[in-house]
């Protein structure tokens, strides 16, 4: 069968099980949007090429499957850079495809041309520039293959628009062959041993899981693991979900903004099992401070990621899944030779640091709205499953904190990058790959002035996300840092509460918008806007910008120095 | 160059496919790594490329270097060369200033090197010299008070010593033992 080069993509995209993708076309790959037309694939057309990133990666976030997004040369490509980044730190699969000026110009500085390739480079796993048709769908095979196995990541077809038109011979690889690419997956038995031989010599355990396990679906293992040692958990903020913080062993996020018991838990810890963690500087704070005491049992299925930051004790390479699978099987076994330390001393400690410096806040009855009361009254007023998007910065924090995650996939947010203005266009694609699910952003003013044009695609795709803007009129984590470490100097952080009216400008791009000043508007406003299912919806929350997230370990300081809310602290005067 | 023992020789087996020296290139540069030298070549399989990268292993543990660059999709495999367990060679282009009066004493430097004479021009000569890094070293520090004009180095290439019988005596408590 001869196909273009063209047909020949849209065909393997097809066989990889796309079913959607996000795109926007453009002069170098509009041959690839003629055979659209006549795919099974659904297209939703973006309005600015970022977003059709930060969709994919929502879309991955929520189903576990790769998002695809599909944009032109140049200028295109280098929009799409960003969310190509950000996926990339958030270890998130997504497969782009970039048009690219003719093969036989290329170099030339042709119209719209840039060195795709070359510019991103360093934030894909892997990327390809098509030099013969003949090449489109082993090169798909293998886009896909490395975004999604392995530890998972966003890679990029470069399609220049004479390849594209050229005809080839169809076939369709049946395995991949990639001589330097075979990721390790089980983990060593010895080492396996080993990590349960040293937890049963441990007194204060903690198990620190990170975002591994939502992507290695061991949600359940994880729990099983922590139910059959009695240890504690916290989740990381990419991890929030992967164990139910309705669960009696959940201590929570740990971290910059964490509570105080997950913080001080891994501080005081004597062993650490990091499952599918990276030791990230926003939990660990003073890498030599962390956690002093503690060995360490690292699994993660990057090996790069073993003694990048911490030596393990126990290093084990391998899918955060089936490891944990059979480090349940070694922790019983080893149990039923001799006994485990009881934990109760552990437990009774930390239940006393949760009961002693909850997270807290206090919403005035007649005061100013407080962004945490907004989060809490859309949680309560929400499905249990429903899926939660953030941007970044202070509304992230405080979802994170506030939010009662007992579902795995719940919970989407730019971890690593900390990209303003993921949240609107993630929610788009995580509603689209879970359209029966609520899907609410809580985003900042910030973050949605990034962004919010997306919101015009929801409406025009019937993708009825639902958006809950915490306005506190600033860049408010900056401020908060200039408020903090630099004197109250505030340099550059204000943006006004009501310019641009967020109602009306959600009104203008098709969605509905309402406005929210006092407590007593809160819930009610919540209903209404849970109750529309057919188009999107925005809800500006006037918030007090006084607010701050704590606690809070100032960055480069050790946890141990971690800052309380100095109104709500319970210690002060002790 | 800077003192050997800073220095690890890996021996990098490559795909040899579009923009492979640029990942791996990139690679180095955005993780903060230091090379010394690089040389890349064609193998005996032409799908294949060999680089021998000498890395500074003050600016990155040498284990964190092998793991990121073993992500990198077309490298297929990393040998770290000690050189014990190593064959390595360089080879120099130098200019000397070499006029009439001087000229004999750099052909007999040159001798002693076995260094190959491969261009003279009335005031200077150019050499080649083949040798292990320390070789050519030391025929530099002796053509200095000459003036070299230019000189170049390609940077070393390593291969694995071959395994073969040792034919040192060994004790003999060691036998059976």
């Amino acid at each position: 069968m001869k196909l273009t080069g063209a047909q020949a993509l849209i065909k393997s995209l097809e066989m990889e099980g796309t079913e959607v993708m996000f795109g926007l076309p453009g002069g170098a790959i509009l041959p690839v949007y003629d055979p659209l037309i006549d795919s099974s694939i659904r297209h939703i057309l973006v309005r600015h090429e970022q977003g059709a990133g930060h969709m994919a990666e929502g879309f991955a976030h929520a189903t576990g499957r790769p998002g695809v997004a599909m944009v032109t040369s140049g200028p295109a490509a280098t929009n799409i850079v960003t969310a190509l980044c950000d996926a990339y730190m958030d270890s998130v699969p997504i497969v782009v495809i970039t048009g690219q000026v003719p093969y036989a110009v290329i170099g030339s500085d042709a119209f719209q041309e840039a060195d795709t390739v070359g510019i991103t480079m360093p934030v894909t796993k892997h990327n390809w520039l098509v030099t013969d048709p003949q090449d489109i769908p082993r090169y798909v095979r293998e886009a896909f293959h490395v975004a999604t196995t392995g530890r998972p990541g966003p890679v990029l077809v470069d399609v220049p628009k004479d390849i594209a038109n050229q005809m080839m011979d169809w076939y369709w690889p049946e395995a991949v062959d990639l001589p330097g690419y075979k990721p390790n997956v089980k983990g060593h038995p010895k080492q396996i041993k080993d990590a349960a031989r040293l937890w049963g010599e441990a007194h204060r355990p903690v198990i620190y899981a990170g975002g591994g396990i939502l992507k290695a679906r061991a949600s359940a293992a994880l729990k099983e693991l922590a139910e059959a040692t009695g240890t504690p958990v916290v989740t990381t903020l990419m991890a929030r979900g992967s164990f139910p913080d309705d669960h009696p062993q959940c201590l929570g996020m740990p971290g910059m903004h964490g509570n105080y018991t997950a913080v001080t838990s891994m501080q005081k810890s004597d062993l650490l099992i990091a499952l599918g963690s990276r030791f990230d500087d926003r939990v660990t704070g003073k890498v030599d401070a962390f956690a002093p005491g503690a060995k360490v049992i690292h699994v993660d299925i990057d090996p790069a990621e073993l003694g990048k930051v911490r030596r393990p004790d126990v290093p084990i390479v391998g899918d955060c899944r089936l490891v944990i699978e059979e480090l349940i099987k070694a922790v019983r076994a080893d149990q039923q030779k001799r006994d485990w330390p009881e934990l109760t001393a552990w437990w009774t400690q930390l239940r006393e640091w949760q009961e002693r410096h909850p997270l807290y806040y206090e919403q005035p009855e007649d005061g100013p709205l407080k962004p945490q009361y907004c989060i809490d009254m859309l949680r309560e007023n929400s499905p249990d499953d429903t899926i939660v998007v953030s941007g970044v910065g202070q509304h992230q924090m405080w979802s994170s904190q506030r939010w009662k995650f007992n579902h795995p996939n719940t919970w989407i947010n730019s971890g690593g990058l900390g990209t303003m203005g993921f949240a609107v266009p993630a929610s788009i694609g995580a509603k689209v790959g879970k359209p029966d699910r609520m899907v609410w952003a809580i985003d900042g003013d910030g973050c949605f002035q990034m962004t919010a044009q997306e919101l015009v695609t929801a409406a025009a795709e019937r993708i009825p996300v639902k958006v809950a803007i915490l306005n506190n009129a600033y860049l408010g984590m900056v401020r908060q840092w200039q408020e903090l470490f630099y004197e109250e100097r505030y340099s550059e952080v204000y943006l006004s509460p009501d310019l641009p009216d967020y109602a009306k400008w959600a009104e203008a791009m098709g969605c509905v918008g309402f406005k929210v000043e006092t407590p007593d508007d809160v819930i009610p406003t919540i209903e209404k806007a849970n109750e529309i299912d057919d188009r999107p919806v925005v809800v500006d929350f006037q918030v007090d910008y006084r607010e701050k997230v704590y606690p809070m370990v100032p960055a480069g300081g050790s946890n141990d120095d971690i800052i309380l809310d100095p109104a709500h602290d319970k210690s002060v005067g002790r | 160059m800077a003192n050997a023992a800073q220095h690890h020789i890996l021996s990098v087996l490559v795909e040899n496919k579009f923009g492979v020296l640029s990942r791996v290139a990139g690679l180095f540069s955005r993780r903060g790594y230091n090379i010394f030298s690089l040389a890349v070549s064609p193998t005996e399989d032409e799908r294949l490329s060999r680089m021998t990268i000498v890395v500074d292993a003050e600016s990155a543990p040498l284990e964190q270097v092998t793991k990121q660059l073993n992500k990198v999709i077309p490298v297929i495999k990393i040998t770290e060369l000690t050189p014990d367990d190593a064959v390595e060679r360089e080879l120099m282009l130098a200019t000397v200033k070499a006029g009439a009066e001087t000229r004999s004493q750099v052909t007999d430097l040159a001798a002693i090197f076995e260094a190959k004479i491969v261009d003279v021009g009335y005031e200077a000569m150019t050499l080649l010299v083949a040798g292990t890094p320390d070789k050519l070293d030391a025929i530099t520090d002796l053509l200095d008070p000459f003036g070299i004009v230019e000189s170049q180095r390609t940077g070393r290439i390593a291969l694995p010593k071959l395994a073969r019988e040792r034919t040192k005596l060994r004790a003999v408590k060691d036998r059976g033992a």
